[in-house]
């Protein structure tokens, strides 16, 4: 588990952290840095949006293995859940915009989704829940 | 992040070093805006090279420098594109919206 405030001067240090992180668990190179980019992204939504760019408010992430069954394999990958404290969130806003517009903002979300196999929001009593999950490819190491 | 301008009569180039992200990308659109609108520079260009990480405001920053130039009728160029730059740009399908050349020697003879 990782306690941080909302400060966006803490990103880099997550960032370092999570791509050794994914390292660790077998993901390649360019995995790795999606993984990245789509939790860099997360947090900086949460600073946001959810928080309205104030910096001392708490985000709390957590990590662990998991594993689903797909065409009858044992997939194993990395589960994140990240949880702050703001308001509830419009779901319909989480969708991203499509690409074809060339206009600064709304990019995030897009790596978000492009990057993870699941992304879920939920929103459990006054904590808003991003549940993001990465699985291993065939190709990767084992974990 | 670091950033930093050398200029000539019509031409500025920014060097961009590092990672650009929600903390400082705000320094890089206020930098290219600065130079294209009230500087008039016909000719910005930026170094991406030593770009380790983007994130999206920084490329919305990038887009924010091309919509003024494309305004104002002048040029606003990239080159020496890192794995992350271009794997960013590329996500968001911008790599044709940009003009973009492989080094600065290409970028000045454009």
């Amino acid at each position: 588990m990782l306690a941080l405030n909302s400060n966006p001067r803490l990103l880099s240090v997550v960032r370092g952290a999570i791509e050794p992180l994914a390292e660790t668990l077998g993901f390649p190179a360019v995995q790795r840095r999606s993984i990245t980019r789509a939790v860099d992204e997360a947090l900086t939504n949460i600073v946001r949006h959810s928080y309205g760019n104030r910096l001392d408010e708490p985000i709390a992430m957590y990590f662990r293995r998991t594993q689903r069954r797909c065409a009858g394999k044992v997939q194993q990958g990395l589960e994140i859940l990240l949880c702050d404290s703001g308001p509830a969130i419009d779901q319909q806003k989480l969708r991203g915009r499509p690409l074809d517009e060339i206009r600064p903002g709304g990019l995030g979300l897009h790596f978000i989704h492009q990057a993870m196999d699941t992304v879920e929001f939920t929103r459990m009593g006054r904590t808003n829940r991003l549940r993001l999950v990465k699985y291993l490819s065939e190709t990767s190491n084992a974990l | 992040m670091q950033i930093s301008a050398r200029r000539n009569d019509k031409t500025t180039i920014f060097d961009l070093s590092g990672d650009i992200d929600f903390a400082n990308s705000p320094e890089v659109r206020q930098s290219v805006l600065h130079e294209i609108q009230e500087i008039r520079t016909s000719r910005v260009i930026v170094n991406l090279s030593q770009v380790r990480y983007i994130d999206s405001s920084g490329v919305a920053s990038l887009v924010e420098g091309l919509k003024a130039s494309r305004d104002l009728g002048s040029r606003f160029i990239l080159f020496g594109l890192s794995t992350a730059a271009r794997e960013v740009l590329q996500l968001s399908r911008l790599l044709k919206v940009f003009e973009i050349y492989e080094n600065e020697e290409q970028a000045l003879a454009s």
